[in-house]
């Protein structure tokens, strides 16, 4: 068993919290979020062209990068999460170019090295899985791949294959923190996606609300949030913990028990 | 050179992948919208009714085949090779990157998108998408770096004069790259029925091969032109290169002619040796950004650094992954020219035949100050004039001292 694949045969939906590496105290940040009851850490990669995220997520990376944030940073904050939380799975999400700046058995090792469980690369699809799957597998990292409105049943056996950790879907057509998909579209594409892999699903894109967390969390595995942290993030910088905990607490609550008010 | 290939016209493979250069970078949600684009371009290239019509609107609509023009003067006064231009700043909207626009708006209308969007740095590439999208009666959004909207606001007004939306840009360094970066989360948001022209031979396969093909009319007008003129190839080619469209659209049908060999340009800047500069290949290196793998400026950890050139267009931290295929080959020259030596050419010009060129290819014309003295005096150069300096002269002023 992983810690991933631990966390998810929990007998509560997951939640899985984003925010950006670097950007405030990261360390306090995180803590912040795991002691309100986050089941998954994905630590953003700060880039300087983050092509598929929106405003919220784009000035966390500038931010990030603003105050100096490098790759060792990342790595570092990492290693020193593990050392602090030793059963939370987290993943490192982020873009190709600084995953394979030093070739991608480099990265695998450093990220194994740091305890990390899972990357996410927004850029890299099945069809260059080559520039950095290979590297991550040989190391017992999961490759979470995205599926999207537009991967459609044709494609997803290819998204699928190599995956690993769990299927990341993207319940809009967008970029990161905008409009938030219909919630019957959600579950007709949760539905699929479970009909085609063993893999655990956990929806994200434009999930602010404990009510849209709840509502998500009755059919799939697990529910990302990111753009409503990193903007707690970037509003509050230094005290910024304490409201992190607040939503998370309010988010944890929420998707743990939906499932429960359901059958209530 | 490498000589193990026969053919250096046969890239990319059919994962779009030049080498190790190209692929196909880009998020999941525009993935099945980049495969849709290859096979409709691919059933496109087998129909000669599209053809037909690229063909006919490139001849009465952009002005082809643009002039090959023999300059005397510049001749004469650089001592060596003869001097040849490919005049593609006559075409419609004053440079090559019209030819595109006109393949790609055919493209998009196949494939029944009924929305256009581009990105633009001097502005050229915007103009030219306006046009087209004014030709045929589409909506269009352009990107532009809020930067560049500063200073190049005659091609703004052009572009809204086109009845096309100019969209400021001020994430990132507000230039070219943060406006493909807006250009692609536009895309990833309208992706059923927003079609993406991209101006250079760069981004997520098949748009590397598909603008260099479209481009590849400068090329094959050009050898067609020296044969019927003088009866043979020139012996050297040049270009100048940011993304590298119209140095690719003049190079590519000539590759396999081993006798001509080739320059490209980029733009140095203040000197290669800082920072300030835009020469991708000759100061970059090897990484992944806006959908391939392609050289880049980047520092140790894969940020990408802002480039910086006289020439707007040329201002671009990455290059079209050929070129870094062509690079690593060695069929291909690559040498770079600061902005100092740029506006020398641009005068040059000028003076010598009468011809105000943009300062994109006024880096290749100092190119070809320094090599054609060095050639025998049959020798042939052809350089690609790929646009003209209208836009230019408010900067050319600024950097000469004189107030307009």
């Amino acid at each position: 068993m992983t810690r991933l694949s631990t966390t998810f045969s929990a007998p509560h939906p997951a939640l899985v919290c984003f925010i950006t590496a670097g950007d405030g105290d990261t360390a306090a940040n995180l803590d912040a979020l795991v002691e309100a009851g986050a089941d998954v850490i994905e630590l953003g990669m700060p880039f300087t062209d983050p092509m598929a995220d929106g405003p919220a997520i784009q000035s966390a990376n500038l931010r990030s990068l603003g105050a100096g944030t490098t790759t060792a940073d990342v790595l570092r904050y990492a290693t020193d999460f593990r050392a602090r939380h030793p059963d939370v799975p987290l993943v490192l999400m982020g873009y190709a170019n600084p995953m394979v700046r030093r070739g991608p058995e480099w990265f695998a090792q450093a990220a194994a090295d740091a305890g990390v469980d899972g990357v996410i690369c927004v850029d890299i699809p099945p069809e260059e899985d080559d520039a950095l799957g290979p590297a991550l597998r040989a190391k017992g990292i999961a490759p979470i791949r995205l599926a999207t409105p537009t991967t459609d049943a044709a494609r997803l056996p290819q998204v699928l294959e190599g995956s690993q950790g769990f299927l990341y879907y993207v319940s809009v057509a967008g970029i990161t923190g905008k409009q938030q998909a219909v919630q019957a579209s959600i579950e007709e594409a949760v539905a699929r996606l479970k009909a085609s892999t063993d893999l655990p699903v956990a929806v994200g894109f434009g999930v602010r609300t404990p009510e849209q967390a709840a509502a998500i969390a009755k059919v799939a595995d697990g529910v990302v949030v990111g753009s409503a942290l990193v903007e707690i993030c970037g509003e509050y910088g230094a005290a910024a913990p304490a409201k992190l905990k607040e939503l998370t607490s309010a988010l944890a609550h929420a998707v743990h028990t939906a499932r429960q008010e359901q059958t209530a | 050179m490498n000589t193990h290939l026969n053919s250096f016209r046969t890239q990319p493979d059919d994962r779009g992948h030049f080498g190790q250069f190209g692929g196909r970078y880009v998020a999941e949600t525009l993935m099945p919208l980049v495969l849709d684009l290859e096979r409709e371009y691919r059933a496109a290239q087998a129909d000669p009714a599209f053809q037909a019509e690229f063909d006919d609107l490139l001849e009465h609509y952009v002005g082809r085949p643009s002039p090959l023009y023999f300059a005397p003067r510049i001749t004469e006064e650089l001592g060596g090779a003869q001097v040849w231009f490919k005049r593609d700043e006559l075409n419609h909207t004053g440079a090559h990157k019209i030819n595109n626009c006109i393949g790609q708006i055919l493209l998009a209308m196949r494939m029944g998108k009924t929305r256009i969007i581009a990105e633009t740095g001097a502005g050229q590439h915007g103009v030219a998408t306006a046009t087209v999208c004014a030709r045929f009666g589409l909506p269009c959004v352009i990107y532009m770096g809020a930067e560049d909207v500063a200073r190049q606001s005659p091609n703004v007004f052009r572009m809204k004069l086109l009845g096309a939306e100019v969209i400021p840009v001020t994430s990132g360094g507000a230039t070219l790259k943060d406006a493909m970066n807006e250009g692609l989360r536009d895309w990833v948001a309208n992706v059923h029925d927003t079609f993406y022209i991209i101006g250079t031979a760069a981004g997520p396969h098949p748009y590397p091969e598909m603008v260099r093909n479209f481009q590849s009319v400068i090329g094959k007008e050009a050898r067609a032109q020296m044969l019927s003129r003088v009866g043979r190839l020139p012996d050297l080619l040049v270009a100048c290169i940011g993304g590298g469209s119209n140095a690719l659209g003049l190079f590519h049908p000539f590759l396999d002619d081993a006798d001509v060999k080739m320059l490209g340009v980029e733009a140095a800047g203040h000197g290669l040796d800082g920072d300030q500069h835009a020469a991708s290949l000759l100061g970059g290196s090897p990484g992944v950004l806006h959908g391939n793998r392609t050289y880049l400026l980047q520092d140790e950890d894969g940020q990408i650094t802002e480039g910086h050139s006289i020439s707007a267009g040329l201002d671009y931290p990455g290059i079209g992954p050929e070129h870094a295929w062509l690079k690593e080959s060695g069929r291909v020259e690559y040498t770079a020219v600061t902005d100092d030596e740029a506006l020398e050419g641009f005068q040059l010009l000028c003076r010598t035949e009468g011809i105000i060129p943009a300062l994109e290819p006024s880096h290749a014309i100092a190119a070809v100050a320094k090599v054609a003295p060095t050639m025998p005096k049959d020798s042939i150069v052809l350089m690609n004039l790929c646009g003209r300096g209208d836009k230019d002269i408010f900067t050319v002023a600024e950097k000469l001292g004189v107030e307009l």
